[in-house]
């Protein structure tokens, strides 16, 4: 087969996994900008998105569409809720001491995988995409009558997954609107810059506090919906969005969210190309190395500035 | 800081002093491990084995967390360094077990000689996350390598090979006395290394390292000492862990086997010589039975991490050293 026909689909596929990481992520950046902390269990914040999203379509039945858009209303705000819950029985105790809330959200990783374990049980478990059209990709190619387009058997995509993209893309739209415009973003990016002052002006910065956790969980739900159609929703899903949104917030530069979002697509990108063409388990070896080594040798992130 | 014995005319009768009771505490710890050797059922005495090895484990860790203040998310890699030091050369090459146990010992510390070398250019959350990533390539290398370390699936090292001057370390009895050896060397260790200077320093360093180094302390190389020291008693622990079990296999260097120390450390006590022991013990019993009612085990793992978190951040021993006996080690 030719290479060029599967460079595309390649980073169509890669497309996929930026628009997935790139929310996650943000979720992520979201969190660690303005609370100072590392939430180890934000991958299973993305997990329970999905597994919620394969409950609510389930109990809804009828056609795939509507228990689809049932369901990414439902499943982000419910982790949303269940975060912010968390945020305010443990995080608000332990007074988001960065060591201990990394310790007490892995321990918070392990409840909600394993009470997921416990409830959906280790299965793999599908939900149906809302329209599901295929699409052959097309490819120019030199035939007898000079330039011609021509559809290589086997390689498509669906219409679904280019939607996942530019509903990622309308999202994050819609997000860096509220942070930029709206009184709440006002709100948020004064307790970023400075927590104690914002108090002094009279923000409840324990509830933003809340309200931001709740929101980068409700971030990384919305992703694992938009992917839950292409991806089975299973509880150990929620491994590689951590690891790869991690290497998104380090290279991007802690809490910087251009960042963050610059590199979730270079990672998703590269990962789609990478573990086409080579062993999906050396890709990840030397994401790792990479993320270790900018961490040691740049730690304020690729994209980031020092910071006096 | 005490001052050195004799020279106060007020100093409290022997056997009362930190001086006395530290050996006390630790001899008698040991002793007592021999003692319920012959009381205890077979089962039990099993466990305690596996228990001793993990705990050796565990206070690896604890000289890093505990004593001097940097939590590694990564000592899974040590732990396997030493598994597969030991593992490789018996599987591979048949090599037995005594120069097998001290390449695993050496490879530990080289590898955690580097890490080290490289993570402590960083520190706090930066520091957790490097040494999470770099134990992570780890793992991710033996699977790699799935031709000769069989990945996930592991390999056993054959009973013929687990002979050492003619004690056979597959016999149950031999295995105890074996892990306890190693448990009660490493434990004596511990005791002695906190009392020295390079020991009180790490300690200085955990509470104001700023300070430490203004009073003229090489900060870097004492942690660079604590990273390696501490690595090479967990690949210690992985290389014991190989030879009196028989088995290595890729699940020891994940990030599970990363938590497990922490989570024992932080139950037991962080910072005290036998925190890590008490709180090795706490957890394996507490997982023991959990995993007869249920599958999800490491539900009572999470549930333990947050409660412990919230409600008593010294562990254990940490709240008796608060409560009862402030001279504890």
């Amino acid at each position: 087969m030719d290479f060029g026909p599967h460079l595309i689909l390649a980073t169509l596929e890669g497309a996929i996994t930026a628009a997935v990481i790139s929310l996650t992520a943000v979720g992520l950046s979201i969190v660690f900008g303005i609370m100072r902390i590392v939430n180890v269990a934000h991958g299973e914040f993305f997990m329970l998105g999905a597994i919620i999203a394969w409950w609510v379509a389930t109990a809804v039945g009828g056609h795939p569409a509507v228990g689809f858009v049932v369901a990414i209303l439902v499943a982000p705000a419910t982790v949303g809720v269940i975060a912010a819950a968390t945020d305010w029985l443990v995080l608000r105790r332990i007074t988001y001491d960065p060591e201990r809330t990394i310790v007490a959200t892995i321990g918070l990783l392990y409840i909600i995988q394993q009470a997921t374990l416990m409830t959906f049980g280790p299965d793999a478990r599908p939900v149906e995409p809302p329209f599901n059209r295929r699409l052959a990709i097309p490819w120019v190619e030199f035939g007898d009558g000079g330039l011609s387009l021509v559809w290589p058997w086997g390689l498509g995509t669906t219409s679904y997954k280019l939607a996942v993209i530019v509903a990622a893309v309308v999202i994050l739209t819609a997000l860096w609107l509220v942070m930029k415009r709206t009184r709440l973003g006002l709100i948020m990016r004064a307790t970023q810059l400075d927590s104690e002052m914002a108090m002094a002006f009279g923000i409840p910065v324990t509830r933003v506090y809340a309200v931001v956790f709740g929101l980068g969980a409700g971030l990384a739900a919305l992703g694992a919906v938009l992917i839950v159609p292409v991806q089975q929703a299973h509880y150990l899903m929620g491994g590689d969005p951590l690891l790869l949104s991690f290497i998104a917030v380090i290279i991007g530069g802690l809490g910087s969210l251009p960042g963050t979002l610059v590199a979730a697509v270079l990672i998703g990108l590269s990962d789609g190309i990478i573990s086409v063409f080579f062993s999906p388990t050396l890709a990840k070896i030397l994401a790792t190395l990479l993320v270790a080594f900018v961490l040691v040798f740049r730690p304020e992130g690729l994209f980031g500035r020092r910071k006096t | 800081m005490s001052p050195p014995a004799g020279e106060s005319p007020h100093w409290p009768a022997v056997g009362r002093t930190p001086r006395f009771r530290s050996p006390l505490l630790h001899a008698g710890i040991i002793l007592g491990l021999i003692v319920i050797h012959f009381i205890l059922p077979e089962y039990h005495n099993g466990n305690l084995a596996r228990i001793m090895v993990l705990a050796v484990y565990a206070m690896g860790y604890n000289i890093l967390f505990g004593y001097t203040g940097l939590l590694s998310l990564g000592h899974a890699l040590f732990f396997a360094a030493g598994m597969y030091g030991l593992g490789l050369p018996m599987h591979l090459l048949g090599a037995t077990p005594a120069p097998a146990f001290l390449g695993g010992l050496a490879t530990a510390l080289v590898v955690s000689a580097v890490i080290g070398f490289l993570a402590l250019r960083t520190s706090g959350v930066a520091f957790m996350i490097v040494t999470l990533m770099f134990a992570q390539a780890g793992f991710l290398t033996v699977l790699l390598f799935g031709e000769y370390t069989r990945g996930d699936e592991g390999f056993v090292i054959q009973q013929a090979a687990r002979q050492v001057a003619g004690i056979d370390l597959t016999d149950p009895s031999n295995r105890y006395f074996a892990a306890l050896t190693l448990f009660g060397v490493c434990l004596l260790l511990i005791a002695w290394l906190v009392q020295t200077p390079f020991g009180r320093c790490l300690v200085a360093i955990r509470e104001n390292e700023e300070r430490a180094r203004l009073l003229g302390y090489d900060v870097l190389a004492h942690k660079l000492g604590a990273v390696i020291i501490s690595g090479t008693m967990s690949g210690a622990a992985g290389a014991a862990y190989a030879l009196l079990f028989g088995y290595a296999g890729a699940t020891f260097a994940s990030v599970q086997y990363s938590i497990l120390p922490l989570l024992w450390v932080l139950l037991g006590g962080a910072g005290t010589t036998i925190g890590p022991f008490i709180g090795t013990v706490f957890m394996f019993y507490l997982i023991d039975l959990a995993s007869g009612v249920t599958s999800a085990y490491m539900l009572i793992a999470g549930l333990a991490l947050v409660l412990l978190t919230i409600f008593a951040p010294q562990g254990l021993a940490g709240e008796l050293r608060r409560r009862l006996m402030s001279w504890l080690p």
